[in-house]
């Protein structure tokens, strides 16, 4: 097992023209139309709260619920937010991009085979 | 943290007399078995490099996002973590989050490009389409830079951890406790390569993370399982409301809100660039598997997370910042005097147990990632120009192993006392300066080349490593490690706001000025690879 996945597939591959095609390059814009703008997303949103809770310290602190304050309930959010992305992504990968990726995969891999 | 044994005996002397030590030697030694017997059945096929390195590829996601968790849990976020709650409130609550954001870097962007493309380490990858000697040894110098610091840190705290949870006091013992430490974790590396140590991690993981969740209920049954009557009562105790909001550690100045930034810099974009998280990437199958470990560790990693902010303010409340920070061990006592509280000396053992089988795990990841680091880019690639066969190569690996335990013993034994998160924090600061940019440029970036991976690498390594060496945690402050001199002119204690954007600059520099060009087939072909699997996934029936 661990020996067939070591052989080098891919030496009797065109990848210049693969890198090219329509198909690899509609994955290509799947990909990174998701994840580009979702780790732009995180890291703002991220940044953002940092800055709160450096600099915002009032804001940080007003009451919500009993002794839950802004500060508690926006870093709550955060882990909130992180489990959200992580479930979405999941989910676009499996509609969006394994099907994609895999029907290239398989091409390519007869096309060496032969 | 070795004065943390003194806290411990302390408070086992006034309440439990003697019995203590004797339970937790008891719950060391059946750990120590279960996991000997696990690595030994482990190894029985350890064959080829893929096998010793990678572990066959044969792990599941969730048993690979287990041990992820295992890897990322260290000793140091579990006492250190709780400890800063306990004493600093909400800003202890602000590391927590940085490390769990910082895992979608790792999903989004690095785990399953990575499974892809490359095969055992993180050079692998890097060196794929560019020219193979120098952007090798670059990688393998940040791998080890990285490694080494993070292993001292372990080994250090090991020492005083487990002295003290066994009773033992006195620089030599804890200096036998490192020997001790350090001759298990090169058997386990040793017998058992990455299968064996990748089941000392989930068997680490799960106990860490069951222990915190057990600690968690007893605490919240304390206050009805009512999280704003616990909240008050950590004020109470604490005799001000500021302990829930932010500024209480990092808002005394300008300077220390600057500091803050940085830190939170590098605590984001740090662990998508620790090696030996990186390289666990590679013990699964596919890609998809790769993925399903990010989640899976996000996932145990985001609940822990919140165990500690409960456990936190739990400790907070029960035992008081006053007397936290007068315990001998200050802020790491926070998690073990907590333990003791809610349980007696039968949980307080449980949890050493899980510090030291923490410690261990960690400690036996990272002398692999070194090793195969070592083995696989420096020696193979590098030294024997290819030549290696995989056999030559996987004893190189093996007698890395024992180099570099004896290494952690000798500097671990040497390290005692001093600063450990100093040495974690230089970690962190070093893989995202000097690792997580030129692997975004590498899977990003078409125009980047050689140089601009070997300029942003060793600017990176380089300008943190030196910030660290000039700034406030090495000299210059009570609290320094050099307390008598002062050298300080950087005023920050963590440098990634300077080292990140610097070694990101780096990197477009030297390849916008790079006279040569990079292969463009080479190129074309890790594109492809990295978003499709192709030749890296299991053999497929053609």
């Amino acid at each position: 097992m661990s020996t067939t996945e070591e052989s080098d597939l891919g030496t009797g591959i065109d990848f210049m023209a693969e890198q090219d095609s329509k198909e690899f390059r509609e994955l290509r814009k799947t990909h990174r139309s998701f994840v580009f703008p979702m780790a732009v997303i995180f890291l703002l949103w991220y940044f953002a709260y940092v800055l709160l809770a450096d600099y915002a310290h009032e804001f940080m602190s007003i009451k919500v619920w009993g002794n839950v304050n802004v500060g508690i309930l926006l870093g709550l959010l955060q882990f909130v937010s992180t489990f959200g992305i992580t479930a979405a992504y999941v989910s676009y990968s499996n509609k969006k991009l394994d099907p994609k990726a895999t029907a290239i995969r398989q091409r390519l891999e007869a096309q060496e085979g032969e | 943290m070795n004065v943390l044994s003194s806290t411990l005996l302390a408070a086992a002397g006034e309440s439990t007399k003697v019995g203590n030590p004797w339970v937790n030697i008891g719950i060391f030694g059946l750990f120590v078995g279960i996991t000997l017997v696990v690595v030994l059945k482990a190894s029985s096929n350890n064959k080829t490099a893929a096998d010793y390195y990678a572990g066959g590829r044969s792990f599941t996601g969730t048993q690979n996002g287990t041990a992820i968790a295992g890897d990322y849990l260290s000793a140091a976020s579990f006492l250190g973590i709780v400890g800063a709650i306990a004493i600093n409130g909400y800003d202890g609550f602000l590391y927590s989050i940085g490390f769990l954001v910082a895992w979608l870097v790792a999903l989004l962007l690095v785990a399953e490009l990575l499974r892809n493309t490359g095969k055992f380490t993180m050079a692998d990858v890097l060196s794929f389409r560019l020219k193979q000697r120098p952007v090798r040894i670059a990688a393998a110098i940040s791998t080890l830079a990285v490694c080494v610091f993070y292993l001292l840190a372990q080994m250090a705290g090991a020492g005083a951890l487990v002295s003290l949870l066994l009773g033992i006091d006195g620089k030599l013992g804890q200096s036998l406790v490192i020997v001790v430490v350090g001759a298990l974790m090169i058997v386990y590396v040793l017998i058992g390569g990455m299968k064996g140590t990748t089941w000392v991690q989930i068997i680490k993981a799960c106990l860490l993370i069951a222990g915190a969740f057990i600690m968690t209920i007893m605490v919240l049954a304390a206050y009805g399982f009512n999280f704003s009557a616990l909240l008050g009562a950590a004020v109470e105790s604490a005799g001000t409301p500021d302990i829930l909001n932010p500024g209480l550690q990092y808002g005394k100045s300008e300077t220390s809100k600057i500091d803050f930034i940085s830190l939170a810099l590098a605590l984001v974009l740090g662990t998508a660039g620790l090696p030996h998280v990186l390289m666990r990437f590679y013990t699964v199958p596919t890609a998809k598997e790769a993925r399903r470990s990010v989640v899976w560790a996000i996932w145990l990693i985001g609940g822990f997370y919140l165990f500690t902010l409960v456990l936190g303010y739990g400790a907070g409340a029960m035992i008081g910042a006053e007397k936290i920070k007068a315990a001998p061990g200050g802020v790491n006592s926070a998690a073990p005097l907590l333990a003791f509280e809610l349980g007696g000396p039968l949980l307080l053992g449980l949890i050493s147990a899980v510090a030291f089988a923490t410690i261990l795990a960690v400690v036996a990841g990272l002398t692999i990632t070194a090793a195969a680091s070592f083995a696989h880019d420096v020696y193979s690639s590098v030294i024997a120009k290819g030549k290696s066969t995989p056999a030559k190569e996987m004893k190189v690996a093996r007698r890395t192993v024992v180099v570099i335990g004896i290494f952690a013993i000798v500097g671990g034994i040497g390290a005692q006392g001093q600063n450990v998160a100093f040495l974690v924090a230089l970690a962190f600061a070093v893989a995202a300066s000097a690792n997580l940019p030129t692997i975004l440029y590498s899977l990003f970036w078409k125009k980047f080349t050689t140089q601009g991976a070997v300029w942003s690498m060793v600017g990176g390594l380089v300008s943190a490593i030196l910030l660290i060496v000039f700034s406030p945690v090495m000299s210059g402050q009570p609290t320094s490690m050099i307390p008598g001199a002062d050298f300080a002119l950087f005023p920050l204690a963590n440098p990634g706001i300077v080292s990140i954007p610097l070694a990101f600059a780096l990197g477009w520099l030297g390849s916008v000025l790079d006279k040569n060009t990079e292969d463009p087939i080479k190129s074309a072909e890790m594109e492809v690879r990295s978003l499709t699997g192709v030749g890296a996934e299991k053999a497929v029936d053609h």
